[in-house]
């Protein structure tokens, strides 16, 4: 663990795996986030809502960290959403168009009440 | 003489044809010179000629010497060697005698006597000949000269522009040996001037025949095309092939509105110009190399507005670089300061050279052309429109600098000078959104920069340069990796990373362009340098209300 990673923290609120997530999305996202993921998938969550809110900066290696993680997540076929990203990472993940395979909401609520019947978040878009 | 000795011969200059008429079998070919192979110039046989003061036989010679040697078995028996004060400069060579007798002792005391005329006549017929040679040659350079004069006199603008509320002077000195200065304007549509100035490298006529080269594609080039950046791109890529080796052109391109006081400029590595406003002297800079060095260069352009009052100096090496008795260069920090004080046009000329002259002191021979183009906007003259809004404008004159430092490179470490380059901004009062893009687009370009431009060495600087215009904000973010080329940019395609196709990463480059107006590279031997502009004036916001309105 470097000094300046993320600290991940997972939480279950029903079938969703929430992690929320404290520090910067750069290279030194990489192991925190996997790790965290992990840990969602063994504690049997059926999607993963990631918590941006308390995220200040991602920079291109934190996006390639999110594609990695929403690679394996589809590989899984599981379920990613996520909420708190400031206007200026949601004009990001739109241009990367990672918004049209990670469903992104305003709050925790919002991305709980879209949830499908399975309790997953809805995905618009991407995930078939 | 020749009776009785008929294998003499004079110790001649290299161009002899040998006219031997004796018998045949003995000097077969005269020796050339003494730096010839025939007498190597560490031979002790010269040393010896050189101190004798009489006739040589060689048979009674000792010594270990290959030109003896040779000069035995071309069959001479004697050497007279001329002498004039001191310096051995020819030898009179002798066969054997045709009765076959040895040489007698009158005949020796005979050589002696006419050595002793013919010495001093050779060396006199020997310092003629050279002087006509450095006379021929003196006289071929002047011509030279001439025709270099001639050359550039003939591209050298007979009249100034007359442009309504401004003043424009200019001064040329061409420097002994003639370099390769040259100015020039040109007019263009709507009113506007191109300005021209230029230095090839170095003298006379190869000069000359590249400054009218020059001059004729920055003509054609600067009506075909408005941006003064694209006049020299193309200017570049058509004298590349026209260039002789080890030459090239600096030369300063601007395109003056005169209406509105904007002068759009780019630079080919030539000396920057001064622009003297209220806000002091100031030097109107971009990068750009030389013409003719290298193909596929990029030339920045920017803008400055020179308002009422306000005068340009454009100016050569010839000042700046002329250097005093004791070595000591007149140099840009006094020629910007002397700009300071004339408001421009033949003031600052007279006194420039005045200064020049004082400075060089009187027995200073001129070390390269001088040249001096001034353009001074008449304070007090109303134009038509602009200026009203140049005037609103707060102070953007020239490319403000807000700031300019290093940071080493440092993986990492990107976010701290990606918000230092955000408070340097603060005044221009970027909407909130364009400021959050601004700083991806500096951060990422640093994180580039540390990674691939300097590998990530932490003692290679990565240098940030924030500029600002009355149109645009520029960061400037330069590396030290000039030597290697920029890695060509895959477009990210999300689908084919998460298939795998793709690598995860690579959003870099698509993220800076996606941040900003306009990204620029450009490079030269030892750096790149990356500039990302932002329009201050939001293009996208009016497109909007012009779509709405429709």
């Amino acid at each position: 663990m470097t000094a300046n990673e993320p600290k991940v923290a997972v939480r279950r609120r029903g079938d969703v795996a929430v992690l929320d997530i404290v520090g910067d999305i750069d290279r030194t996202a990489d192991a925190p986030l996997q790790q965290a993921y992990d840990q969602a998938v063994t504690d049997g969550g059926q999607a993963v809502l990631l918590n941006f809110g308390e995220v200040g900066y991602i920079n291109s290696t934190g996006i390639a960290v999110i594609v990695s993680l929403l690679a394996r997540a589809r590989k899984e076929r599981r379920v990613i959403s996520a909420y708190g990203l400031t206007e200026h990472y949601r004009h990001i993940f739109s241009i990367t168009r990672l918004s049209d395979f990670i469903g992104i909401y305003q709050d925790e609520d919002t991305a709980m009440g879209s949830a499908g019947a399975n309790g997953a978040p809805a995905a618009r878009g991407g995930a078939q | 003489m020749s009776r009785r000795m008929k294998r003499d011969r004079w110790w001649r200059a290299p161009q002899s044809e040998p006219t031997d008429r004796g018998a045949a079998g003995s000097l077969e070919r005269p020796p050339a010179s003494m730096a010839e192979p025939g007498i190597a110039p560490n031979d002790p046989l010269l040393a010896y000629f050189s101190s004798a003061h009489s006739t040589v036989d060689l048979d009674t010679l000792d010594l270990d010497s290959p030109a003896l040697e040779a000069l035995r078995a071309e069959g001479t028996r004697l050497v007279v060697p001329l002498v004039s004060q001191g310096e051995l400069i020819g030898l009179l060579r002798l066969g054997p005698r045709r009765s076959e007798q040895d040489y007698s002792h009158d005949d020796r005391k005979l050589l002696d006597d006419l050595a002793a005329h013919a010495a001093p006549a050779v060396r006199v017929a020997q310092l003629v000949r050279q002087q006509q040679a450095e006379i021929r040659d003196r006289e071929r350079i002047e011509q030279e000269l001439k025709v270099a004069q001639l050359i550039q006199q003939q591209f050298l603008p007979r009249e100034l522009p007359d442009l309504p509320g401004w003043h424009v002077a200019a001064y040329y000195r061409p420097a002994r040996a003639v370099g390769g200065d040259f100015y020039d304007f040109i007019e263009l549509p709507d009113g506007k001037v191109g300005i021209v100035v230029g230095d090839v490298t170095d003298k006379g006529v190869p000069a000359a025949l590249v400054m009218a080269t020059t001059h004729t594609v920055l003509r054609g080039e600067a009506l075909r095309l408005v941006a003064p950046g694209e006049v020299l791109k193309r200017a570049n890529e058509l004298l590349l092939d026209e260039m002789p080796p080890n030459m090239f052109v600096t030369c300063l391109y601007a395109v003056l509105d005169p209406t509105a006081g904007r002068l759009r400029f780019a630079n080919a590595g030539h000396n920057l110009p001064n622009l003297r406003s209220e806000d002091g002297v100031t030097e109107l800079r971009a990068a750009g190399m030389p013409l003719g060095l290298l193909p596929d260069m990029d030339y920045e352009e920017h803008e400055a507005t020179l308002r009422p009052g306000d005068s340009l100096l454009l100016h050569s090496d010839g000042l700046a670089e002329a250097h005093s008795p004791d070595g000591e260069m007149f140099g840009f920090p006094r020629l910007a300061k002397l700009c300071g004080e004339r408001d421009g046009g033949e003031a600052l000329i007279d006194l420039l050279l005045a200064e020049l002259a004082s400075f060089t002191g009187q027995d200073w021979e001129q070390e390269d052309d001088i040249t001096l183009v001034t353009l001074q906007r008449r304070a007090g003259v109303a134009v038509a429109e602009p200026v009203a809004e140049a005037a609103t404008v707060t102070a953007a004159v020239a490319d403000r600098v807000l700031d300019e430092f290093e940071v080493p490179s440092e993986i990492g470490a990107e976010r701290a000078p990606a918000e230092r380059v955000a408070r340097a901004v603060a005044p221009l009062d970027l909407p909130a959104s364009r400021m959050e893009q601004l700083k991806t687009a500096v951060a990422e370009t640093i994180m580039n920069a540390v990674e691939h431009g300097n590998s990530g060495r932490p003692e290679l600087p990565v240098a940030i340069r924030v500029t600002a215009s009355e149109t645009d904000l520029e960061v400037a973010i330069t590396d030290q990796g000039g030597d290697r080329p920029i890695a060509e940019s895959v477009d990210p395609d999300l689908e084919a990373k998460l298939t795998g196709e793709q690598g995860p990463r690579g959003w870099g480059l698509f993220l800076i362009r996606n941040m900003v107006d306009d990204l620029r590279i450009s490079s030269d031997r030892l750096h790149h340098t990356v500039h990302l502009v932002m329009h201050l004036h939001d293009g996208n916001a009016r497109r909007k209300v012009a779509d709405d309105s429709e």
